[in-house]
C-alpha cells in the first residue's frame, strides 16, 4: 500500500527532527480542560504556592509516560549531546503535542542550562490572573513534563518558569538546567 | 515587543480565536487522565469522584456556551428546548469533538428527558475502568459541560453519564442522560 511506505520511510533516516503526524483535538477542550484543573487546585489548596507544586507534579507523572509516546511516534535518533536534546524538545516535543515551537537561547558556558521561550502558548487562551493569584505558575505543569520526559531517559534536570506573559512579562520563557546525566543502570543480574 | 506573545491589558481586549487551532489528541488524553487520578486521590466513592468531574465539566460549560453563542451564533441564545438541544448535540459538540453527536433521542419513558449518545466519546476513548470501580463513567466530564451550557442557557437540568451495552460491539457507548426540571417543561408547554 502506498500509504504504508509513506509512513515507513522516514525511519529509515537517522537524526530526523520532522514532526510525526498524529491525531488532533481542538485546541480550546484542552485549554479549558487545562483550566478547570487550574481552578480545581486553586480551591482544593487555596496556597499558590501548593498549587504550583501539585501542577508540577502532573506535569511530571504526565511526563514520565508521555516520552514513551514521544520516543515511539517521533523519528528522533539518541541525542549526542544536551544542546541537540533541548532543541529537540523544543522543534518536535512541542510541535508534536502541543502544536506550537520554542525557542532554544541562553546557553550557559558549560552547555547545560538553557531557555525555552515558546512562540505560542496554547493553555493561557483566555486566561487572566486575578489579584489573589499573582504569584502563579500557570504553566508549572510544562515544567514538569519536561522534567518527567528527560528523567526518563536518563536526564536529572530542573526545570522553572523565568518570563511569564500572564505575570506582566513579555514572552513565555523557561530556564532548562540539566543536573545531572545518569549511567545507564540494568537492572538484571547476572546469576538470574 | 517580540514575536506574537503580544500583551493586551485586558484578556476581553484580545481577538477570539476561530477555535480551529488543535494540539495533539495524546496531549489532551494524559492531561485528562491527570485530571482523573487527582480527582480520585480526593475523593471516598465513585459518586464524589463523578461529581467531581461533573463540577470540572460545569466551568467549561459555561465558558463554552459564551463563546459559541459569540462566535457562531452572532451573540442569539436559544429559549427553546428543540434548539438548545441540537445547540449541544451539534454546535457544542462538532467545537469539541469535531463531529456532531452520534445521537440524540428523547426518552420512551419520560417526559423530561433526553439522551445524547456516542460511541466512542473522546475523554473514554483510553479508560478502561476497573471491575471495581463498577459503573463509574469518565463521561461524568462532559455530562458536567452539558449542565453548564444548559444551565447557562436557564434550562437547568439533571445531567448524567452512563455505559450502554451494544450488540456486536466489545465496547459500550455513552450515553448522557438529560433530565430537565419542571420549570423548563412548563415553560416550553407554555411557549408552544
Amino acid at each position: 500500500m502506498a500509504t504504508g511506505f509513506g509512513r515507513m520511510a522516514p525511519l529509515l533516516r537517522p537524526g530526523d527532527t520532522s514532526v510525526p503526524n498524529v491525531e488532533k483535538v481542538n485546541a480550546e477542550l484542552f485549554t479549558l480542560t487545562y483550566g478547570a484543573i487550574v481552578r480545581q487546585l486553586l480551591t482544593d489548596f487555596e496556597e499558590v504556592d501548593e498549587v504550583n507544586k501539585q501542577l508540577d507534579l502532573m506535569g511530571y507523572h504526565i511526563g514520565i509516560r508521555l516520552i514513551d509516546d514521544f520516543l515511539s511516534k517521533s523519528n528522533v535518533t539518541r541525542c549526542s549531546e544536551f544542546k541537540e536534546t533541548a532543541e529537540v524538545i523544543a522543534k518536535v516535543g512541542f510541535k508534536m503535542f502541543l502544536g506550537v515551537t520554542a525557542t532554544v537561547a541562553n546557553w550557559d558556558a558549560e552547555g547545560t542550562e538553557c531557555s525555552l521561550t515558546l512562540d505560542d502558548n496554547p493553555l493561557v487562551d483566555f486566561v487572566e490572573l486575578p489579584e489573589t493569584c499573582q504569584g502563579l505558575h500557570y504553566c508549572n505543569v510544562l515544567c514538569g513534563v519536561i522534567r518527567g520526559a528527560l528523567e526518563m531517559v536518563n536526564m536529572r534536570t530542573e526545570v522553572r518558569w523565568v518570563r511569564d506573559v500572564l505575570r506582566g512579562d513579555d514572552a513565555y520563557e523557561m530556564r532548562l538546567k540539566l543536573l545531572k546525566q545518569v549511567a545507564e543502570e540494568y537492572p538484571y543480574k547476572d546469576d538470574e | 515587543m517580540i514575536g506574537r506573545s503580544k500583551q493586551y491589558v485586558n484578556v476581553v481586549d484580545k481577538p477570539l480565536g476561530k477555535g480551529k487551532l488543535e494540539v495533539s489528541l495524546n496531549a489532551f488524553a494524559f492531561l485528562f487522565s491527570e485530571m482523573v487520578q487527582y480527582n480520585q486521590t480526593r475523593v471516598d466513592n465513585i459518586a464524589e469522584l463523578e461529581h467531581r468531574l461533573e463540577d470540572a465539566g460545569y466551568g467549561v460549560g459555561l465558558r463554552m456556551l459564551e463563546l459559541l453563542c459569540h462566535r457562531e451564533k452572532g451573540n442569539r441564545r436559544e429559549v427553546r428546548l428543540l434548539g438548545i438541544l441540537s445547540f449541544v448535540h451539534s454546535t457544542l459538540w462538532k467545537s469539541l469533538f469535531g463531529k456532531v453527536a452520534d445521537s440524540l433521542e428523547k426518552g420512551t419513558e419520560n417526559e423530561d428527558e433526553y439522551m445524547i449518545s456516542e460511541k466512542e466519546l473522546l475523554v473514554n476513548r483510553f479508560i478502561s475502568v476497573p471491575k471495581d470501580m463498577g459503573a463509574f463513567n469518565c463521561g461524568a466530564y462532559v455530562a458536567g459541560i452539558v449542565k453548564g451550557v444548559l444551565d447557562g442557557s436557564g434550562f437547568p437540568a439533571r445531567v448524567t453519564a452512563h455505559f450502554v451495552p451494544v450488540e456486536g460491539q466489545p465496547r459500550p457507548r455513552t450515553t448522557i442522560l438529560i433530565k430537565f426540571t419542571e420549570e423548563v417543561l412548563q415553560r416550553e408547554a407554555r411557549l408552544s
